[in-house]
């Protein structure tokens, strides 16, 4: 009986050495049951693990695939991992399925061609996501084509605490002006944390009279005439910033206990359900409201990618189509859960599935879709990083 | 196996062990320092990497940074415990710092960091004990203690983890160097009780205990974890620059930060230049400040100054431990509140489980690695003193290497190096690379309690017709129990405290309570830092607590053996 199952085992077919084919769903999850894909994904936010482990479970009893969470705490380590990984030869089965990926770490990937796809438009549920109201075939003005899957809509709010702030500010102008009636109250992540270049951007976008000029890649000719603005107001807030700008918190999260403790009454976020999760897990205290700006914000989706050499390409695509389900999407929106925006479009769902988003409370501090008001679209990526470079240069190496 | 022939190839394989991904690793530094990289595109050689990283105007601060927290904390830290020994050393007061000193090693640094953090910010404990009632504040002041611009929050968490570091290994000494009875003498001849120990003892403990400061320094000059959390960001020290270039998405990014990396390899080698330069000069002071007969006349209030400071520093872990305890059962925690609204177990219900799953794994590779390091470095040793194979000062150097070249500088090169040989990611690995890193601490460690073993009392044993293995079994390793101990202790928590080299060579598949700590360090959630700081700090406190019990246990009735 031994020799029989070796003989067997050696017999049984090798691994195809081409990619599967993520348009034959039937095939992909056959090949996916058993296999296990480790998800690389920032570790920093507790309710996001959760999330995640939950949906280790959901998949496990599904489908039969075994979804590891590896805690980053900067996603960049999971390039720098493929990026190793390519330089070594290891072409077939890498450490990394899945990346919880950003923009900026997505074109610097796919300019590298150490991503596996186009897969994401084949996915069962793409049917249901809302391809033209929200920003998922895009990332930072970059075209996905296909090559990450949206699972989060993200949208700037900012937090305040109505017990010293009574009322919401319109503009970046009003936090302006707020900040230096209330110096020390106020701060951003430091940048390159997303968040931290999410304000930056935020801020160029409010005061520009006409943003559409961040659309394009910016040029020599026009980086400074149209930055100008941005460095000036800085030159005015920091001053009047928490810790007078000498030191910046490392994240969004890292904000909430500074607001507990009081030290700061307003704060940034890119998740607008964030503070009412915050608020249930005791991180907030339950005076905590958000707001937009007049003008709106700036908005994103969060994705996920597959490296080139993954092993378990068909589990990380079950994963992967898993997160875009009503099931999965209408967790992540719950605020006592983690309190994310849906991809979805409430159109394409069947009436079973929307009921599941209707009766969700969305939590104390979260506006509902129409007070988030228009999105502003993210500026192309060579704005941010220039901007984040010459942030550094003038505000990082303060002295 | 027959010992004769197998032992003499001992150091030949902890060296190999050791040096072997440094020598690659470092490689691995080296090419993208001056501009190889073919992975993104680059071939080299040129000095651009070197030119962009000039050009980054945080460069100088970053390097002051980096030199002024190592040259402090190495240099406080010692004076407070050589202080300490000197005025306390057999008194009450003095073991009690004994007996507290297994937990205050077994903290991890990244869990002491965030203790001091959680305690001395101006929303952290203290403040919240004595507001509103003595300051007043019934918000925290907006100061700027944590994360000071010139190191100095950072360079306190150094120090409260490093004097009982030095303390334990200065104990580990004061077994072979006749302390007592020479402060005896001294006192005798009308020496004060510090000058006394300063300048009869010192020297000879100085001696013993060089290599683990040195360590200690490069340690303080490259640090990460501590500096994230305390440490400014405008800028950085260098060591977490480094981390940050080799991180970027853009690939172009590492050449520059295998540039600095070479820069902070230049800088810990020069520092370790100027401290050798140091002694030399405190030598040459020293001799003349023994002949010239002065008695000691501000002992006491030296030795007053010392213990408080000893006693600081004690304090700041301690208290931190108790800060995070209560942020683990917290529930609301407003300002100025001395205590949370509530307590509750939520917090430990929520992340319990995933500490416990880490715990395993930790545990698992800490014993492992530190057994085989302890292994490894009593057979060296056995084999240098039975065939004369002693190591060359040059060789003594090339064991230093792990610990004197910046982690980021070579893991890269040695995951490179890794998957180059065939060997997956995973568990097995991971141990490989933390023996890389754990091997020299056990081997600084035992190698001089070792060598200075009275060796007559192999002599005696051998004339009783005792084998060589028969010397070291029943003789030596029974006498050098606390030595030993001391250096698997250290061993466990060296290889507890690994970040870097389980997260890159782990592929991020190998969870240890450090990474997982780690990665949550960056949200801030203080509940969360607290779980885990606390299951970290159990990691390391079981084997520090049995390097001090077990030979005190076994040797209850054998009172020469036990130091001084």
């Amino acid at each position: 009986m031994k020799h029989l199952a070796v003989l067997a085992a050696l017999l049984a077919p090798v691994p195809a050495l081409a990619d599967i084919d993520p348009s034959n769903w039937d095939a992909v999850k056959a090949e996916a049951e058993g296999q296990t894909v480790f998800w690389n994904a920032w570790g920093g936010s507790t309710t996001t693990n959760d999330f995640i482990a939950w949906v280790g479970e959901r998949v496990a009893e599904d489908y039969g695939v075994t979804l590891e969470h590896v805690k980053l705490t900067d996603t960049a380590d999971a390039v720098t991992r493929v990026l190793s990984e390519k330089q070594a030869g290891e072409d077939d089965d890498g450490a990394i399925d899945m990346i919880w990926i950003n923009g900026a770490n997505f074109a610097a990937m796919k300019e590298a061609d150490l991503l596996f796809g186009p897969y994401a438009e084949q996915l069962p549920n793409w049917a249901l996501v809302d391809t033209e109201g929200k920003s998922v075939q895009t990332d930072f003005t970059v075209p996905t084509e296909g090559y990450e899957s949206p699972w989060a809509m993200a949208q700037v709010v900012f937090d305040y605490d109505t017990a010293d702030l009574a009322e919401p500010l319109g503009s970046m102008q009003e936090i302006l002006e707020w900040t230096a009636a209330n110096p020390g109250r106020f701060t951003y992540p430091q940048p390159p944390d997303f968040l931290g270049t999410t304000f930056l951007k935020q801020v160029l976008v409010d005061i520009l009279p006409d943003a559409s000029v961040l659309a394009v890649p910016a040029t020599d000719e026009n980086y400074d005439i149209v930055t100008e603005p941005l460095w000036a107001y800085l030159d005015a807030l920091t001053p009047n910033l928490w810790r007078e700008g000498k030191a910046y918190p490392a994240t969004g999260t890292a904000m909430f206990p500074l607001i507990a403790d009081g030290e700061l009454d307003l704060s940034i976020s890119f998740s607008p359900g964030a503070a009412s999760t915050a608020i249930a897990n005791n991180e907030l205290p339950p005076t905590v409201r958000t707001f937009v700006l007049d003008k709106g914000t700036i908005g994103n989706a969060s994705f996920v990618a597959i490296p080139y050499n993954s092993g378990s390409k068909a589990g990380a695509m079950v994963v992967a189509n898993f997160l875009m389900s009503p099931e999965a999407q209408a967790r992540a929106q719950d605020p006592n859960i983690l309190g994310y925006g849906t991809v979805l479009d409430m159109d394409a769902l069947s009436d079973e599935d929307r009921a599941m988003f209707d009766a969700l409370d969305l939590g104390v501090a979260t506006l509902s879709p129409a007070e988030l008001g228009t999105v502003q679209a993210e500026p192309h990526p060579s704005w941010m990083i220039r901007i984040a470079d010459d942030w550094m240069t003038r505000y990082g190496v303060a002295q | 196996m027959n010992s004769r022939r197998f032992l003499p190839l001992l150091p030949a394989l902890t060296l190999l062990a050791m040096l072997g991904p440094v020598v690659a690793g470092l490689w691995g530094t080296l090419m993208p320092a001056f501009g190889h990289l073919p992975a993104a595109g680059l071939t080299g050689p040129s000095l651009d990497p070197f030119r962009d990283l000039f050009d980054w105007a945080g460069l100088p601060r970053a390097m002051l940074l980096s030199v002024s927290t190592g040259l402090l904390a190495t240099s406080i830290s010692l004076l407070i415990v050589m202080l300490v020994t000197a005025g306390w050393s057999g008194t009450r007061p003095f073991r009690v710092l004994e007996r507290l000193l297994s937990p205050l090693l077994s903290v991890p640094h990244a869990a002491a960091a965030f203790g001091l953090a959680f305690l001395i910010a101006p929303s952290g404990w203290l403040s919240r004990l004595l507001s509103p009632g003595v300051t007043g504040w019934d918000r925290p002041p907006d100061l700027l203690i944590v994360q000071d611009t010139w190191g100095l929050t950072m360079t306190a968490g150094l120090i409260v983890k490093e004097v009982p570091f030095l303390l334990l290994i200065t104990l580990a000494a004061l077994g072979q160097a006749d302390a007592k009875r020479s402060v005896t003498v001294a006192q005798a001849l009308g020496y004060g009780r510090v000058t006394g120990w300063l300048k009869t003892v010192f020297p000879r403990v100085y001696a013993q205990i060089r290599p683990p400061i040195y360590v200690v320094l490069a340690y303080s000059m490259s640090v990460v974890d501590v500096a994230v959390i305390l440490g400014p960001n405008t800028p950085p020290s260098l060591s977490v620059q480094i981390v940050k270039l080799m991180s970027d998405p853009d690939l172009a990014m590492r050449l520059e930060g295998a540039a600095a990396a070479l820069v902070q390899l230049g800088l810990v080698i020069g520092a370790l230049v100027f401290w050798r330069l140091g002694e030399v000069v405190a030598g040459r002071l020293g001799r003349r400040w023994v002949a010239s007969g002065a008695r000691g006349r501000f002992d006491p209030v030296v030795a007053e100054v010392a213990l408080l400071a000893g006693v600081a520093s004690a304090l700041a872990v301690l208290l931190g431990l108790v800060v995070l305890t209560i942020w683990s059962f917290a529930g609301f925690w407003g300002f100025p509140d001395a205590l949370p609204d509530q307590f509750t177990w939520r917090n430990w219900m929520r992340f319990g489980p995933g500490t416990l799953e880490a715990l395993g794994e930790t545990a698992l590779i800490a014993v492992t690695v530190a057994m085989v390091a302890l292994i490894l470095t009593i057979g060296c040793l056995e084999a240098e003193y039975r065939y004369g194979l002693s190591f060359s000062a040059r060789a003594v150097w090339l064991l230093y290497l792990p610990l004197l070249i910046p982690q980021t500088a070579f893991l890269p090169g040695l995951q490179t190096l890794m998957l180059n040989v065939g060997a997956d990611v995973g568990r097995l690995p991971v141990m490989l690379a933390h023996l890389v890193f754990v091997l020299p601490y056990v081997f600084l460690s035992l190698a001089d309690p070792f060598r200075a073993w009275d060796t007559r009392m192999g002599t005696i044993a051998t004339a009783l017709r005792a084998s060589p293995n028969g010397v070291l079994w029943r003789v030596r390793l029974p006498m050098l129990l606390r030595p030993i101990l001391t250096a698997l202790a250290v061993g466990l928590a060296v290889s507890v405290g690994q970040y870097l080299a389980t997260l890159l060579i782990g592929g991020g598949r190998v969870a240890t309570l450090t990474t997982e700590a780690v990665a949550l360090a960056s949200g801030s959630d203080r509940r969360a830092i607290g779980v885990y700081g606390l299951m970290q700090t159990g990691a390391a406190l079981v084997p520090f607590t049995l390097a001090l019990l077990i030979p005190a246990l076994v040797w209850r009735n054998r009172k020469g053996l036990r130091h001084g």
